[in-house]
This record gives structure tokens, sequence and C-alpha cells, in this order.
């Protein structure tokens, strides 16, 4: 976090711009890729402030994002406007989040991440059992989509992260942030100091469950399908997961850095066929096993020394 | 009729689901550990098992026993690789050590799973059983290998529980699981005792999955589902204690079965699912949980 600080202001305005102007500098698959890792970055961004700062373990990323999804699609062959299809997926993640988080909040440790982990379980059968409204395995299409061309996609994608990027890190540097972090490390203390310490989480699981809605409802308009394995998969939950530790959590901004490591690697060993995602995993639990605190704890470090 | 062929097929998918959950539920109990890796350790035993048996023409007796060896050794290169550098390690702070050992064994699973992949293709793989013949029970054909597999499951199950109450080490293992920290005030080397549990443990995964390659098949597309049903049978029935993961395979194997012969095959998950969500909300320490 200090690197982070130290870094000037412009440096982080710098790379906005460039990554802005970078669609007219490369070709149209790898802006595709890019569109794809800003809004998984938001995945993860959200998973890390319930992580990283209010302690909770989330299993179940992709309960909220699933939730975004489908409202969102449902919404949108009904023929109601993107816009609100959009809103109304992140409303929907965060009342089902909300639904959620109050009585698992009662829990502690694993039992929270298993709850998390079988509503994911739960909301992919009720998918597959309704098919007839969901589409079941195979999934929906939905009639609209954001932009046509790949630019304004990658676009919309890009300020979209930024935004939530930044609306995230100053909730998280702002008291309410602190009295997370200090409830997700000491609940008993935090609550001894006068602060409600359920209603501190349950606000900022609605939070993320609002980010992770949201962005799942923008990848909906964005793909213009949606399926159990494009948005609620378990798999996708881990690579959420994965990307927040690998970035270094409790820092926001490296869960977005792990979130774009993670697709550009994906794209990057394709080639490797089979492989690609074996050595992606073992890359990252190498980086977990020798520095735990990830690409920021990394780039921390080298911030110290120079 | 199909009460009987019910209670009968239940009780050897519940007795192979409770092997597979002990070992889970015994490491959760001694070192606090829940290793996410558990579907990749059974299904690397089966396919050991079913290469060395098919391939190599070792025979289905000399590959079902390799194939528990090779379990055996899977779990104590997870244990030396993974689980214990992040137990031991300085830059992780205590209490966040859980979700570490988490984050680290779901992606040693993802390795093992990618991998028996690349080298398997994920085509299930099914052991030819030790016995083959069909019995005829009140009427219900049953293979001879259900049966075996039914009494195995039962004679481990068994040993165990001798290991566990009757000798030192087993004792030992017993009082770490309720206060390690006044196990090594005793003088018992922590480390040693963690080594133990992990053999117990692959010893159990490994004969869990060469047992269910011989009787519904294992792949690499399998791993998730089996560690998830193995997480949920250990945690339904409290984590740490191998008589609630015992009770809760039961529960969930009947449940599962009922809901295959008497509502459709494929929403057989779901019952035992909802179970779990109310027994997590009313009761979260599971049916028989100490905590």
């Amino acid at each position: 976090m200090a690197a982070v600080r130290r870094w000037r202001p412009w440096a982080l305005v710098v790379l906005l711009v460039l990554l802005a102007v970078l669609p007219w500098g490369v070709s149209a698959y790898i802006v595709g890729v890019l569109t794809v890792a800003y809004y998984f970055a938001v995945y993860a961004m959200s998973w890390d402030l319930l992580f990283g700062f209010a302690g909770e373990v989330n299993f179940g990323p992709t309960f909220l994002i699933g939730l975004g999804a489908y409202a969102a699609s449902l919404l949108d062959i009904h023929r109601w406007p993107v816009p609100l299809c959009v809103l109304v997926g992140a409303a929907a993640a965060v009342v089902g989040g909300a639904a959620l988080a109050v009585p698992a909040l009662r829990l502690r440790g694993p039992y929270f991440g298993l709850v998390t982990l079988v509503a994911v379980l739960v909301l992919q059968q009720v998918i597959v059992i309704f098919a007839g409204i969901t589409g079941g395995e195979i999934g929906l299409s939905v009639p609209d989509v954001l932009a046509v061309d790949a630019n304004p996609n990658y676009w919309y994608a890009l300020a979209f992260m930024v935004a939530s990027g930044g609306i995230l890190v100053t909730l998280s540097r702002s008291p309410v942030g602190l009295i997370l972090q200090a409830s997700g490390q000491d609940a008993t203390e935090t609550a001894a100091l006068g602060f409600n310490v359920a209603k501190h989480k349950v606000a900022a699981f609605c939070v993320s469950a609002f980010f992770s809605g949201l962005s799942g409802a923008m990848v909906v308009f964005y793909e213009g399908t949606v399926s159990v394995g494009s948005v609620i998969d378990l798999a996708l939950g881990v690579q959420v997961i994965i990307a927040a530790v690998l970035g270094g959590r409790r820092t926001i901004y490296g869960a977005a850095l792990g979130a774009i490591f993670l697709i550009l690697a994906n794209e990057l060993l394709r080639p490797l066929g089979q492989l690609n995602t074996f050595v992606v995993a073992a890359v990252a639990l190498i980086v977990i096993l020798f520095f735990p605190n990830g690409f920021m704890g990394i780039l921390g470090r080298a911030g110290e020394r120079s | 009729m199909l009460a009987l062929q019910i209670l009968i097929d239940g009780f050897a998918i519940s007795a192979l689901y409770g092997l597979g959950a002990i070992g889970f539920t015994l490491i959760f109990g001694v070192s606090g550990v829940l290793n996410l890796s558990h579907g990749g350790i059974m299904v690397i035993a089966a396919i050991a098992a079913w290469a060395i048996a098919g391939d190599l023409h070792a025979g289905t007796y000399i590959g079902s026993a390799a194939g528990v060896l090779i379990g055996l050794i899977a779990a104590l290169v997870t244990y030396g690789l993974v689980v214990r550098p992040i137990q031991r390690s300085r830059a992780i702070p205590r209490d966040e050590t859980e979700i570490f050992v988490l984050t680290g064994t779901l992606l040693w699973g993802i390795m093992i799973q990618e991998a028996v992949a690349y080298f398997f293709t994920d085509n299930p793989v099914t052991v030819v059983p030790l016995i083959s013949g069909v019995a005829t029970i009140g009427g219900v054909r049953v293979p001879y290998n259900e049966i075996m597999i039914a009494a195995i499951c039962w004679s481990v199950i068994g040993l165990l529980w001798l290991l566990v109450n009757r000798t030192r080490a087993g004792r030992a293992l017993l009082a770490a699981s309720i206060n390690p920290r006044g196990l090594t005030l005793l003088g018992f080397e922590l480390s040693s005792i963690y080594l133990l549990v992990w053999t117990i443990y692959g010893v159990l995964a490994g004969l869990a999955g060469v047992l269910l390659a011989t009787f519904l098949g294992a792949g690499s597309a399998n791993i998730g589902q089996l560690t998830a049903s193995a997480f949920s049978i250990v945690v339904l029935g409290g984590l740490g204690s191998v008589s609630g993961s015992l009770l809760a395979a039961y529960v969930v194997g009947y449940l599962e079965t009922l809901t295959a012969y008497l509502v459709a095959p494929t929403l057989r998950t779901i019952p035992s699912l909802l179970l779990l969500v109310i027994v997590v909300y009313l009761r979260p320490q599971g049916l028989l949980g100490r905590r």
C-alpha cells in the first residue's frame, strides 16, 4: 500500500490515458481480451473488498455475478431498456446477496464460506431446473448488446472498471473501510469500541454484491449471451479468488492487476493447449507460496529497495 | 423390491462416501486444514490403478494396491509441497493461514485435474472389480463388487477406530485435535502427528478413489464434484467429527439414491444440497460437531 501511495498520481493518469488510447495501437483481438479482463477485474476487486477488508471469505462470487447476469438478461428478453436491465441486475445481486449475508454472517470462518459455496451450487441447479425460462445448461442469448464494434465495448469496460475501482478504493480508505478492516481482524474488540460489526459487514457484502452484479450484467450485454458456464460456474469463482489473492489481497488495485494478469496469461499460454490452465495454476501457486502478498507485495518491496 | 434395492445401493454408495470423507474430516480435526485437492488425490489413485492394471498388464489386484499406494504418495506430496510450506511461512499471518491453505490446495487440485486430463484425457476410467459376479438378495440383483465395497469400507473404518482409540499414536492424534498445545507440552512432536494423519488420509483417499473407479468410474472431470461432495458431507456431519461424517455420508447417500430412484436421476444432488443449507443455517456446527 505504501508503495502505491508513493506512486505519483500522474503515473496513474498516464497509465489510464495509455489504456484509453490502446485500441488504436493493437489488434482487435487484444482489445477483446482486455475487455473481458476489465470486467473480470471488477469481480476480483469486489471480492477483495469483502475478503481483504471485511475478512470474510466468499466462495460464491459467482452467485452474485450470476444473479446480476441472469436478472439482466431475463428482463432484456422482455424488451426492457439496457441501462435499466443492468441496474435491476445489480439490484437483484444486492437483494440476493443481502438475503444470503444477513443469516450467513452469524457464522464464522469456513462455515460462511461454505454457505456461499452452496449458494452457487443451488443457483446453478435452479437455473437448470427452470430451463424453460432460463435456457438451462445451454443458456440464453439476449437481443441487445452494448455496442457492435470492439473499440466502444473496450471503452465501456475500461470506464466501468476505473469507476468501480475508484469507488471501491475510496470506500476501502474511508473510515468505513477502516472499521471493516478492524472488524475483519478482531470483531470482538471492534464491537467493544462501539461499532456495529454486523451492519458494516452486511453493508460490505451489499457493496460487493452491487459491483459483482453490475459487472455480471454488463458482461451479458458485451457477450450477447449468458450461460451457467460463463457467469455461475464454480471454476469462474475460483478464478476470481485466485486473481485477488495473486494480485495482493487488501489492496483493491492488486485484485484488478491479478485479474488482468490471469486473463492475459490464459491467452498468451493458449499455444500450450490443454496445459495452459496447469501452467497458470502453477504460477499462481508459486506466487502464493513465495510471495503471499502477491504482485502488490512484490511491487512494494521493489519500491522500498529503490 | 424397490425399497430393498434402494436400501442396498444406498448402503454401498454411502459407505464409499463415508470412506472418502473421513480422511478429509480427520485432517481438518487434527491440523485445521481443509484440503481442496481431495478429489484430485482420489482420482490420481483411481487413474493409477486403471493404468497399472490395464496398460502395464499387472492385473487388477496389483493395480488396485498400486493405486492406493500412489494415492498415499499424492497425499504426502500435497502435504510436503503445498500445505506445510504455507503453514510454516513467516510471511503469511497466522489468522490468514486458512485461506492460503484453501487457495493453495485449490490451485494444486486444478493442477492435478489438468495434468490428469492431459495425460489420460478427461474420460472417466473404470477399474475392473476385484471380484466379479452377481448375487441375488431377496430378489434384488447385487454385484459382488458392491458388497465387497461396503465390506472393505466398513473394515477400514473399524481399523481406523481401533487405531485412534486403542493405540498410543492414535490417542496422540485424538489429543492433537482437542488441544495441540497441551500435546506439545507433553513432549509430542506435532509435525510427526501431522505426518501420521496425512498418511492415514492418503490411504483412505486412495482406497476410496480406487473403489469408486470399480463402482461408478472416475476421471478428471469428476474432481471438483468429488471435492465438493466430501466437503459438504463433512460440514453436514460437523467439521472434524468422524462419526458425524459417517452419519452425514449415510444421510447424503440415501437421500441421493432415493431421489435418483423415486424422482429423477438428474436431480439427485438437490435434496442433499438443500438439507446442507438448512443445517448450516440452523446448526452451523453440523449434526455432530463439537463447536
